[in-house]
């Protein structure tokens, strides 16, 4: 696999993100080398690297939350992206449902029950709807934490950061069903995950993250 | 955005009224102040009418400070916050709904409670009425400048001890004006001075706090 999307591949303007010579900043160390990639609507990018190579920084800087120490990253489209991140965003204190609708909401997607309780039914967790969230163990947690991508249905981009951690076989099954789906629907996905990816429609584009070279 | 401060607001005090015992610390801290003062002070009448304002005023900003310092912490901690930061333009909206619900749970129950208290210092009906007009204006000072503070000390290890030396003094004008207009009506003289003054800093504290706050935000969450 190329690390760089050359200029034969979809072109920028229809890409969902491009990202050109990107570097990342986490303190005052740089990340990783620069990097380019275009992550086009129906694709998977499959961002790898070793452990505090940057694969969260990278995805923190794609979802707007953190400034690039170097480089661009354009964004078409109006509406920012689905960004999954390690911690759940879950509050102890809400219910399922209540925690599910809440993060809905706040990304401005209609909220209707029916979706509500769908998506948890996807994830397996629809049986503790009602329960507070504290009573959850963390691969439940984190099985209503992706419930959010089952409830979402137009083809933003995507963000997620170690989508298959802590899921079961059957979990993993159910995550990778509703990332490809939403890549046939025309939405993207850029992800981290220490295990390979389990998708084979569409095949994930891997682009590595590098050591930046010494000053 | 309005949406996103009221679907914040619902937020926070459904979670407040699942932890009722927590929310209710401030009150509890106001009243145990409060009631202190006689004791210490000496039971003359003449005495806790004269400090009565006071007494209130700095309890009320105290048991503000204590209550703010978590205002955004929990949700730091959880990932909320990078959630809420994510929604284009919410930061202004964030601020402001984060200040609404502290008022609500805090600075709302502190006003309904003063007027017992102006009571147990022997105020007169209209120096009641001042104080809880007062305070009526001057809580959401407090909270709008709490959740500025809570927000600068955002991740911070002693960010309780900072946010209280930061805030306090910026608290200050508030705290003269309101306790000041309960005294000029107690001394029987007009408080439209007080209660303008009180009223500018309501306006400069409303438009400045959310737009310092979200800044604040934006700079600790990167």
């Amino acid at each position: 696999m190329d690390e760089r999307q050359t200029a034969g591949a979809p072109a920028a303007s229809d890409a969902a993100i491009v990202v050109r010579e990107l570097q990342c900043r986490r303190g005052d160390r740089v990340l990783f080398a620069p990097t380019s990639f275009v992550v086009a609507p129906g694709s998977i990018v499959w961002v790898r690297g070793a452990n505090g190579q940057g694969k969260t920084t990278l995805l923190r800087t794609l979802a707007g939350l953190s400034v690039p120490a170097a480089g661009e990253i354009v964004r078409n489209g109006a509406r920012p992206p689905l960004y999954l991140a390690h911690a759940n965003a879950l509050k102890d204190d809400l219910t399922v449902a209540e925690s599910l609708r809440f993060l809905v909401q706040l990304a401005g997607s209609s909220v209707e029950a029916a979706a509500i309780d769908a998506a948890l039914e996807r994830l397996g967790v629809a049986s503790r709807r009602n329960a507070f969230v504290r009573t959850l163990s963390q691969g439940q947690r984190r099985r209503v934490a992706l419930a959010r991508l089952a409830a979402q249905r137009e083809p933003l981009p995507w963000l997620l950061d170690e989508p298959f951690d802590a899921l079961d076989t059957s979990g993993v099954a159910v995550v990778a069903d509703v990332i490809a789906e939403h890549a046939r629907r025309g939405g993207s996905v850029v992800l981290t995950s220490h295990l390979p990816v389990p998708i084979d429609a569409p095949v994930p584009t891997v682009v590595q993250l590098h050591e930046p070279a010494m000053a | 955005m309005s949406t996103t401060f009221a679907v914040l607001v619902a937020r926070d005090l459904r979670l407040a009224a699942r932890r009722r015992i927590d929310a209710a610390l401030p009150i509890a801290f106001f009243t145990v102040a409060v009631s202190l003062f006689p004791l210490g002070v000496g039971p003359e009448p003449q005495t806790l009418r004269q400090i009565a304002p006071g007494v209130v005023w700095v309890a009320a900003l105290l048991a503000a400070m204590l209550s703010v310092t978590q205002l955004y912490a929990t949700d730091l901690a959880d990932g909320s916050l990078e959630q809420m930061l994510l929604v284009p333009d919410a930061r202004l909206a964030i601020a402001a709904a984060k200040a609404a619900s502290h008022w609500l749970v805090t600075g709302l129950p502190l006003v309904v409670v003063a007027p017992v208290f102006g009571l147990m210092f022997d105020m007169s009906g209209e120096a009641i009425a001042a104080l809880v007009a007062s305070l009526v204006l001057g809580t959401p000072v407090l909270s709008l400048l709490g959740g500025l503070g809570a927000a600068l000390t955002l991740g911070l290890r002693s960010g309780a001890v900072l946010l209280i030396l930061i805030i306090v003094p910026l608290c200050i004008p508030a705290l003269i004006f309101g306790a000041g207009a309960v005294a000029a009506v107690d001394a029987g003289q007009s408080a439209r001075g007080h209660y303008s003054l009180l009223g500018a800093v309501v306006i400069f504290t409303a438009v400045l706090a959310p737009i310092a706050t979200a800044a604040a935000l934006r700079i600790a969450t990167e």
